[in-house]
């Protein structure tokens, strides 16, 4: 009794402090209202324009209001275990029983706020952008289902519902990319996409059949949980388990070897690279990692494993950047590069930090992206006054654009020294605690790697600006008059992120720096989300930081890579500014080095010849062999038999009375000889 | 020889006289006539064993004549319908229904 008193005022104040989620299943319902109501239009009010352009922002940005109050909410309570909501039972057969349940703990929220923020900014900004597509409808609902799936992804609570997730910002990835599908080349860059993704959903499921078969669980907080009793650390289960895993994040987060989809991701319409094949979509495979850090902490081999492939990445994508001239492509190639930094960051055990540069990324690159969608919308418009096909997104046909388009021009600039990694930017923090934690678990081959991808980061991203914005115009005499800036429901947007793109990385200022308050803040935050992954690295000795790289604290490499980075930014720019580029029709195909680079290393006729063409050889054999030869061969074979039977029997169709009656007596007297004989 | 053998052999020789003329004559009318031949040696046949094997094959010979008579009615209309498209009765010129 005096048990049951005491604990009483202990229960209260826990029910009194304790998060519940609000409104979870709204956050899901609103965008899928959304879809429902924008593809309805895509069908019933075709030319109508107003009803996608209000509930395709509209249901986005309540969601985005929801996951506010949410996070507002958890701030205050600040749980240490995710609070679960089930919804109901997918399925349930014999010892698995899949649950529609939703997790909300400081991760998953953390995500939400970055997909449906991003999300809401970029579909207004959409409004503006595809004002004159004939798909206008179709565009929104596509994008709002894509919200959906994304939202499914990072609320999941299991293995299953991640997957459904999963596939769906497959799904919807696929139809965006091919969103003009009279294009041919547009339509098989979406199966690229999709086809590069099945190779990584293989590695997701059979992980997924793995872990039940471990630990006849799917949930993540039965999995997490017992993983550490469950599993030997460094074992070959726990090692199977996190590298198919990363096989699925590698074809997601388009990771070596299967990141050639995304460069190809930009058939798409710009705003949906910017969300999907930058911001959002590609994201899911570090957060994923970031998710399941108990297991890649069980692991030693797969988080080195993890790590070499993200810095691997890294370097190899942002060396193609530099000398591609399709703006989109070098954008979508830095993209590859700046989730490989993610991937070092996670692989090295800084989960935090890999999430802080998601974050910090999502918000420069979707900025860029957007810019860059600006640029090509004006280019675009003043190529079809005068009826030129000369190409939008080629660099070389831009130029000078900073005089007609001062908004976009200041925004970009403000992104590029983001994603550049110069001070105060948003870039800067979360890059710098990467390489900062490379170097400091020593990992010197991955640390000079990181580097010098930063280093390439703000030459190529540099070259990309003096290209567009600087120098003279290149777009022609006819159509120099018809440039434009671009209208404010798109300039807006980009404000917005370029605002995100200076404050971002203050949320989670280094030790080093103190220059703000709010130090360690978005540590702080997921601290309750990763603190058993960090527990089972301190507890088997992985994260024994090694002291800081050579040269000294975190501080004094804050300064050199900031300085660094704004060097190379100057030397670019001065070098570039002078040189005279030709427009893209005049140009020559680039040699050398520069010819390498241009085909990316000629890793797609790489695949092609080992890997498309023999698969292609080897369905032609089959479609000849098997299914010509043998199964419309024993089906022609049986026809033709029936037919030659039929044949015969119409011998006997003479037309002649007489003959018929003279065949029936004959049968007649047969029968009676067999009766009596 | 009683009757019975000489009405036996009456109703062989009808039948065979019948099955003659379906298979030899073209005139439809004729075939027609003589399928009643053959169906009315039949019925003689039925009526000859009836004396000794009972009274049940009479009763045969009455559903036969009724059919007889369907089919009389039947197929005379037949006839006069091709008669009335072809302005003949030959059966041989009804050749078109073959392979």
């Amino acid at each position: 009794m005096v048990n049951l008193l005491g604990s009483v005022p202990g229960l209260l104040q826990h029910a009194e402090g304790a998060y519940q989620p609000i409104l979870p299943g709204l956050i899901l319902v609103l965008p899928l209202a959304g879809f429902v109501i924008n593809g309805l239009g895509a069908f019933v009010w075709r030319g109508n324009r107003s009803v996608p352009s209000l509930v395709g922002p509209l249901a986005i940005i309540g969601a985005f209001g929801i996951v506010l109050a949410n996070f507002f909410a958890m701030k205050g309570a600040m749980p240490h275990e995710p609070a679960v909501v089930s919804l109901w039972t997918w399925m349930a057969v014999g010892d698995l029983s899949v649950g529609v349940d939703l997790q909300f703990d400081q991760l998953s929220l953390l995500m939400m706020l970055i997909v449906t923020g991003v999300s809401a900014v970029i579909h207004v900004y959409s409004v503006g952008y595809m004002r004159d597509d004939p798909g206008y409808s179709r565009y929104f609902s596509y994008l709002n289902l894509f919200v959906f799936f994304m939202l499914v992804l990072v609320m999941g609570a299991n293995f299953p519902i991640m997957f459904v997730g999963w596939e769906g910002v497959g799904l919807c990835s696929y139809l965006l990319i091919g969103f003009w599908y009279e294009n041919r080349d547009f339509a098989s860059a979406g199966m690229k996409a999709f086809i590069v993704n099945r190779i990584g959903d293989f590695g997701f499921l059979v992980a997924m059949f793995l872990i039940f078969v471990q630990f006849g669980s799917l949930g993540f907080v039965e999995v997490f949980g017992a993983a550490p009793e469950r599993l030997v650390y460094g074992g070959g289960v726990a090692t199977l388990i996190t590298l198919f895993l990363f096989l699925g994040c590698a074809g997601k987060s388009a990771q070596i070897p299967l990141y050639v989809w995304l460069p190809d991701a930009m058939a798409g319409p710009t705003p949906v690279s910017a969300l999907i094949h930058a911001a959002t979509m590609v994201t899911a495979g570090v957060y994923l990692v970031a998710r399941a850090g108990v297991l890649f902490a069980l692991s030693p081999v797969s988080q080195a494993v993890v790590a070499a492939v993200g810095a691997g990445t890294a370097l190899f994508a942002a060396t193609i950047a530099t000398q591609q001239y399709d703006i989109k492509k070098v954008l979508a190639y830095s993209t590859v590069s700046q989730l490989g930094y993610m991937f070092l960051a996670v692989g090295v055990g800084a989960f935090t930090a890999g999430i802080f540069h998601l974050m910090t990324h999502a918000f420069f690159k979707a900025l860029l992206f957007l810019g860059s969608g600006a640029v090509i919308h004006a280019m675009h418009h003043a190529l079809h006054v005068v009826h030129r096909d000369d190409d939008p997104n080629d660099m070389r046909n831009h130029g000078g654009l900073k005089n007609v388009m001062p908004i976009t021009w200041g925004t970009m600039w403000i992104g590029t020294l983001a994603i550049a990694g110069i001070f105060p930017f948003a870039g800067f923090f979360s890059k710098d605690e990467i390489i900062w934690s490379a170097g400091s678990y020593g990992y010197v081959v991955l640390w000079v790697v990181s580097v010098l991808a930063a280093f390439l980061t703000a030459a190529y991203m540099t070259r990309l600006m003096v290209m567009t914005f600087h120098g003279e115009n290149r777009s022609g005499a006819d159509a120099r008059p018809h440039l434009r800036e671009v209208p404010a429901v798109m300039w807006v947007p980009l404000a917005i992120l370029a605002a995100l793109s200076i404050v971002g990385g203050w949320v989670n200022i280094p030790e080093a720096l103190p220059v703000l308050p709010a130090v360690g803040a978005l540590h702080h935050w997921l601290e309750p989300v990763m603190e058993p992954a960090r527990h089972v690295m301190t507890e088997h000795g992985f994260r024994q930081a090694h002291g800081a790289p050579p040269g000294g604290g975190e501080a004094v490499w804050a300064l050199v890579s900031t300085g660094a980075a704004l060097l190379i930014v100057l030397l670019t720019f001065r070098a570039l500014v002078q040189r005279r580029y030709r427009s893209a029709a005049e140009s020559d195909m680039p040699t050398g080095l520069a010819g390498l680079l241009y085909h990316k290393w000629y890793v797609d006729e790489l695949y092609d010849r080992l890997l498309v063409r023999p698969l292609l050889a080897l369905w032609r054999g089959c479609w000849r062999i098997v299914d010509v030869g043998l199964i419309d061969g024993t089906l022609n074979a049986m026809a033709s038999g029936t037919r030659m039977v039929g044949w015969v029997g119409s011998l006997f169709q003479t037309g002649r009375v007489a003959g018929y009656m003279l065949w029936f007596l004959t049968g007649v007297i047969l029968i009676l000889a067999l009766l009596l004989l | 020889m009683d009757i019975e053998s000489y009405s036996l052999l009456l109703s062989a020789f009808l039948f065979a006289v019948g099955t003659a003329g379906v298979l030899l004559r073209r005139n439809a009318i004729i075939i027609f006539m003589c399928v009643e031949l053959m169906l009315n040696a039949v019925n003689l046949t039925l009526v000859v064993f009836s004396r000794s094997l009972g009274v049940e094959a009479q009763v045969l010979v009455f559903f036969s004549m009724a059919v007889a008579a369907a089919e009389a009615a039947v197929g005379l209309a037949i006839i006069l319908a091709i008669f009335r498209h072809y302005e003949v009765v030959d059966v041989d010129r009804f050749n078109l229904l073959k392979w």
